[in-house]
């Protein structure tokens, strides 16, 4: 055993043992479960930049032991794994603070805080899965575990949501499943490697994996909310804010996203789909999501519900990326990964802000919201820019790489889908950065909780502008070394060069 | 050889045990287990000792030689079930110990019950003839019945009532196709059976006898009906036992007798027709179970489609290619260990959510994930496993039955295991969902001994660990196989 191979094992052990150590604490033990919390976000942070230091010097990270004859538990870091454990383990560390302060006196937190650190290790393994049949366990873990997390406030509503949420991932899930043990049966275990493995199968196998690649982007496009199959997400939304950010903005549906690349690149290999005509199809699928979306965001006034619908929109671009044959839309879509994680979460975050402080939900009563509140309009106005894709922001530098990717794949159609999009994206975020700025409330705010220093708790209004500044910091600084730009870069690089 | 003294311990210590704790005074009766227990586990390690390094064995008991001796079966599906029922039996014991004293003193022939029903069934692991299975399986069943009574109440007495006489119609519809094949073949030993049997009118109609008398004790549907009253209104111990435990007896014993008939014998339409009975089951029974309301029941009902997935054995292993059958083999029996813990935890932990809100309905759970969180996690681990989401033991055998669907190319069970997946999830959840409801916000139900909880979260975590750790007890279970797997 290598000391490479443990340090992955580490980074999953992290939050595993985090679990259930909050698990085991009595409710009431506040400081020890904080302490807790923060020092496993901590040391997962500390310990994943170490890998990708490795990573980036081509340095090999592996850990594998044999599960039943033929199929190995297999973890392992690649440039592209590697990214996703990066995002979830930097924004862990903010939501952590931020619910921390979010659910100070509510009940249940030890239940809460114990289910959260398991979706963070489901999602970590998820990332760093070297093949199908780990990605799959982990893939089914982040179902369970977020599923107390929906229902965590226990009202009908949210019990309705949690049923929906489990009509569909777990349907998904045995999708995917059928699709992973039909290619077993093909070939194998089914590692994960660059350029793919079915390339060298039998013509007369096509049509079979043609069929097998539907279930598993079915089963896969569940969480990834692809249309017709989001309707759980925005349902979802009933959750406390902190899950919303880190689990349906960023978790949850990232898996689903980081799944379909995983498929496409290092199962079937990107050339390998080609060839099989299903990059066309998915680029359709995304872009259908992507518009209609934007189109439900438009009808929402609760805020959470808009922000919830562009996330089905915004995903999409990142599948869209993926379909677009050629390296210039792959790097779009993989750093979208990134940039929409960064934005969206900023988002949520300022939605919980004027909830908790203001007490407001729907859009129609954030009048004057953001003379009240400056700090936090402005880490929502800087995610509302980065969305539509106003340079210089993230989002501006996403949209650019897929519009050039998806000429260069001559799908000049998918330029329409982009343009469309964004004018639908500045549709339904102008009139709110329009309200939070330019109008004025006409009463007094009932005031939601004691405030601190700032304009409302500091452990909520750190995260969100920490956020922000990376946000923005990822579009401004996009040419440095280690942006998600320059990282999606590299991936590609190592992708399409095999 | 291996351990001579542990192989006939296995059988001898429980039926002294249990001839033991009817002499004491009852008080006495449950203190019997620290020393029947370290003993059996003492035995069943050793025979694995035995097992790992000398490979299967028949074992001669007394030295005599077949047919005047018994001949005793030591390969490693035997051993397998052994170290199922130690572990299970012995932590249900220990549960028992604490469950038991708030419960009637006649309950405390609870104790040399549990030793009979010890001694039949590995008697019936380690049985090689016919007709000693057939001795295994009535001390089982007759104790298992004893087991059910022990409640008194009006239903408990109707419930086991039931259940004697489907055991005794089971044992005799199986007795009489052992004599017919005695009568044909003048051998009761399954090696000579292998050897000696062909396919004729005496021995299909053997075979329908014996099938249907063992269907009729592990209750597969639609012969279930006796099952839920038993299993679901039995004492929780008790409960455990039966569902992860006593059913198993005699699927082995069909199991076992399948594969030494051979192809040849055991007709492909039959095997067909038991997966269709099997995935009836996993239907009706998950069906069944997300309509109860009171919470043993529907875990009762739970066992009823579990064992559905058993059945799907026949139809994997009859006529398909060799690396089929083997998949098939390794799946049906990670499937019987992880259903055996998983249920066993499920029942121990519904116990102790009952024993918390004073009432075995579901509706009345609302609320109980705030304030009795462990037991509830027990459950809801073992329910991963009865889902066959991973990681479990019952995903990595939904997987191998997976994958021996696809390579035999019955594409149909895949249906069966999809469908049954989700229904499971159906009514598991449907108990989460309770007691996620926000109900009372003030703790008023009862904290049951922490040892109730712990036995549950251990088998759970058990159920749950041999999923991720299948690679050695899959091979252990493959030695001395008759698919001629080595």
């Amino acid at each position: 055993m290598d000391w490479n191979g443990l340090i992955l094992l580490g980074v999953l052990a992290t939050s595993l043992v985090a679990s259930g150590v909050i698990f085991l604490l009595a409710e009431s033990r506040l400081v020890m479960r904080t302490v807790v919390n923060l020092a496993a976000a901590v040391l997962k942070l500390l310990l994943v930049g170490w890998i990708i230091w490795g990573v980036y010097q081509a340095v090999e990270y592996e850990f594998r032991f044999t599960i039943i004859e033929g199929v190995d538990f297999i973890l392992r870091a690649d440039a592209l794994g590697i990214m996703f454990v990066g995002l979830s383990s930097l924004l862990w560390l903010f939501t952590t603070i931020y619910a921390i302060g979010y659910l100070e006196k509510a009940p249940n937190r030890s239940r809460f805080f114990g289910f959260f650190s398991l979706c963070v290790a489901s999602t970590v393994g998820i990332a760093l899965a070297g093949n199908l049949f780990t990605f799959l366990l982990f893939y089914e873990l982040l179902t369970l575990s977020t599923y107390p997390l929906v229902v965590h406030r226990g009202t009908r509503e949210s019990l309705r949501a949690g049923q929906v949420y489990l009509y569909f991932t777990l349907g998904g899930g045995a999708l995917l499943l059928f699709g992973v043990v039909a290619l077993h049966v093909l070939i194998g275990d089914t590692e994960f490697v660059p350029g793919g493995s079915l390339a060298v199968l039998d013509p007369s196998l096509h049509p079979m994996l043609i069929i097998i690649f539907l279930m598993m982007v079915i089963g896969l496009g569940v969480k990834a909310a692809l249309f017709p199959l989001h309707a759980w997400l925005p349902m979802a939304m009933v959750a406390p804010a902190p899950v919303s950010a880190l689990l349906h903005a960023v978790a949850v549906v990232k898996a689903g996203a980081f799944g379909i690349a995983r498929v496409v690149y290092d199962v079937y290999g990107i050339e390998f789909s080609q060839s099989l005509g299903l990059l066309g199809p998915l680029a359709v699928a995304a872009s259908i999501t992507i518009i209609y979306g934007s189109l439900r965001a438009l009808a929402q006034d609760d805020l959470k519900k808009r922000l919830a619908f562009s996330t089905v929109s915004q995903v999409s671009y990142i599948v869209l990326g993926i379909s677009l044959f050629g390296p210039v839309g792959a790097v779009g879509g993989l750093m979208h990964l990134l940039h929409q994680g960064l934005m969206k979460i900023t988002l949520f975050f300022c939605a919980g802000n004027y909830a908790e402080t203001l007490g407001v939900h729907k859009i129609s009563e954030l009048d004057g919201a953001g003379e009240r509140m400056p700090a936090t309009s402005v880490a929502f106005t800087l995610g509302a820019f980065g969305m539509i894709g106003i340079p210089p922001m993230a989002g501006f530098i996403s949209k650019w790489y897929l519009g050039i990717g998806a000429l260069e794949a001559q799908m000049n159609w998918v330029l329409g889908v982009l343009i469309i999009s964004s004018l639908l994206n500045a549709a339904y975020f102008l009139p709110i950065l329009y309200r939070i700025w330019f109008r004025k409330r006409d009463r007094l705010w009932c005031e939601g909780k004691v405030l601190g220093r700032f304009e409302t708790q500091g452990s909520l209004l750190i995260p969100t502008l920490a956020t922000a500044a990376f946000a923005l910091a990822a579009g401004v600084l996009a040419g440095m070394p280690f942006s998600p730009l320059y990282w999606a870069d590299l991936i590609v690089s190592r992708e399409y060069l095999q | 050889m291996i351990g001579l003294w542990s192989v006939p311990l296995l059988f001898a210590l429980p039926l002294a045990l249990g001839i033991l704790s009817l002499l004491v005074a009852p008080a006495w009766r449950a203190r019997l287990i620290f020393i029947g227990l370290p003993l059996l586990v003492a035995a069943s390690l050793d025979v694995l000792a035995g097992l790992a390094t000398a490979g299967p064995q028949v074992y001669r008991l007394g030295d005599w030689i077949a047919p005047l001796g018994i001949n005793l079966v030591v390969d490693g599906l035997a051993v397998g079930m052994i170290l199922m029922t130690t572990l299970v039996a012995s932590l249900s014991a220990l549960y028992a110990r604490v469950y038991l004293r708030d419960h009637p003193p006649a309950s405390s022939f609870f104790w040399p019950l549990l030793w009979f029903l010890w001694a039949g069934m590995n008697g019936i692991w380690l049985a090689e003839d016919i007709f000693n299975l057939y001795v295994g399986l009535e001390v089982m069943g007759l104790a298992a019945v004893g087991m059910v009574a022990l409640r008194a109440t009006p239903q408990a007495l109707a419930a086991a009532m039931r259940y004697l006489l489907a055991a005794l119609l089971g044992s005799l519809a199986y007795l009489l196709g052992v004599a017919l094949l005695y009568g044909a073949y003048g051998t009761l030993s399954m090696a000579g059976l292998q050897e000696a049997a062909t396919n004729n009118a005496t021995t299909q109609v053997a075979l329908a006898l014996i099938i249907l008398g063992l269907l009729l004790k592990t209750a597969l549907f639609p012969l279930h009906a006796w099952l839920p009253p038993a299993h679901g209104g039995a004492l929780t111990p008790v409960s455990a036992l039966l569902s992860a435990l006593v059913i198993k007896g005699s699927f082995y014993i069909l199991m076992r007798l399948w594969l030494v008939l051979g192809p040849e014998v055991t007709p492909e339409l039959t095997a067909q027709l038991l997966g269709v009975l099997g995935a009836g089951a996993v239907f009706f029974g998950g069906w069944m179970a997300w309509r109860q309301h009171h919470l043993k029941q529907l875990v009762a009902y739970s066992t009823v489609a579990q064992i559905g997935y058993l059945f799907l054995f026949f139809p994997l292993v009859t006529n398909t290619s060799p690396e089929a059958a083997r998949l098939a083999w390794d799946g049906t029996l990670m499937m019987l260990v992880a259903h055996a813990l998983a249920k066993a935890a499920l029942f121990l932990s519904a116990g102790n959510l009952i024993l918390a809100v004073g009432s075995p309905q579901i509706s009345h759970l609302v609320g109980i994930s705030r304030f009795r969180p462990m037991s509830l996690f027990s459950f809801g681990l073992a329910g991963v496993s009865l889902m066959g989401l991973p990681p479990s033991g019952g995903f990595t055998a939904k997987w191998l039955l997976l994958h021996s669907a696809i390579l035999s190319g019955q594409w149909w069970w895949l249906i069966v295991l999809f469908l049954g997946g989700l229904l499971s999830a159906a009514y598991i959840f449907k108990v989460f969902r309770m007691s996620f409801r926000e109900g009372p916000q003030i703790d008023r139900s009862v904290t049951p001994p922490l040892t109730l909880d712990v036995v549950a979260l251990v088998l759970a975590a058990s159920a749950i660990v041999i999923g991720l750790f299948a690679h050695l007890p899959l091979h252990w279970l493959r030695m001395g196989s008759m698919l001629g797997m080595g």
